[in-house]
């Protein structure tokens, strides 16, 4: 699965304002209503359930990252976007780091397959470190928009 | 035995979503636990087991086989331990997260 199958482009964040976990989750759904990917009136469900989840377990996954996510029923293909903060947030991560980068999925209940292939995309490009820093070091959505469009291609030059 | 030891099994994924991010976390955690190398085997890759980010990239779907390696001092430990938790099934039988 590529960033194409499931980014929100419009929906992208380059620099969030938030500066706690719950803030930058609403960020980012409220950008995925913005963007109407997701249903205004479902908006606060869905904040509510993706902050359910990260009360099982952080979903800050290390090197600064985290992909908070939740399943809910008014969607019916897997959507996501993408948000950057330039301070960090803290995520309670694994490893304690401040997060910088964040991917926020939100699928239908009945496809797991799908969310389980965009982690693996998401994980397998920030394993690369070149993707990592120029993701945290894009100033603007169209940067950002611009590198996962890269990834998807050939994966991301030096 | 020697420090190096390397002690392998086999465990399935029997987690209804896969290994998604809470499996992998929990995995991660107590891989973390021990100090022996810890790699968690699929078919064409090997993923670090005490990196979730590497973990996730396996996308071990239900049903999956995998390898559980590990080399050094507690190798027998952390396998046996890391078993377990696939044999519980992560505690999440039926997983709707």
């Amino acid at each position: 699965m590529k960033f194409s199958d499931f980014v929100a482009t419009d929906a992208i964040r380059s620099d969030v304002e938030a500066g706690t976990k719950p803030a930058v989750i609403r960020e980012m759904a409220e950008a995925l209503v913005e963007a109407g990917r997701l249903p205004a009136g479902e908006l606060e469900g869905i904040v509510k359930a993706i902050m359910k989840r990260e009360d099982l377990g952080s979903t800050g996954i290390g090197r600064g990252v985290a992909v908070p996510h939740t399943k809910h029923p008014s969607v019916d293909r897997l959507v996501g976007t993408v948000a950057v903060s330039r301070k960090g947030i803290d995520f309670e991560s694994l490893d304690g780091e401040p997060v910088h980068l964040f991917f926020l999925l939100v699928s239908p209940p009945d496809r797991p397959g799908d969310h389980l292939r965009a982690l693996e995309n998401i994980s397998r490009q920030l394993r690369d470190d070149t993707f990592c820093r120029r993701l945290k070091a894009s100033t603007t959505p169209a940067d950002i928009e611009h590198l996962l469009e890269e990834a998807d291609s050939h994966g991301v030059v030096t | 035995m020697t420090a190096q030891e390397t002690i392998s099994r086999e465990v399935v994924v029997g987690i209804e979503q896969g290994l998604h991010a809470r499996p992998a976390d929990l995995l991660a955690r107590e891989a973390r636990k021990w100090q022996s190398r810890i790699e968690l085997v699929a078919d064409r890759q090997r993923a670090d087991g005490k990196s979730i980010l590497d973990l996730l990239t396996l996308a071990a779907e239900a049903g999956t086989r995998l390898v559980v390696e590990a080399t050094g001092p507690d190798a027998r430990e952390a396998v046996e331990a890391i078993g377990r938790l696939f044999d519980r099934n992560f505690s999440e039988p039926n997983s709707h997260v």
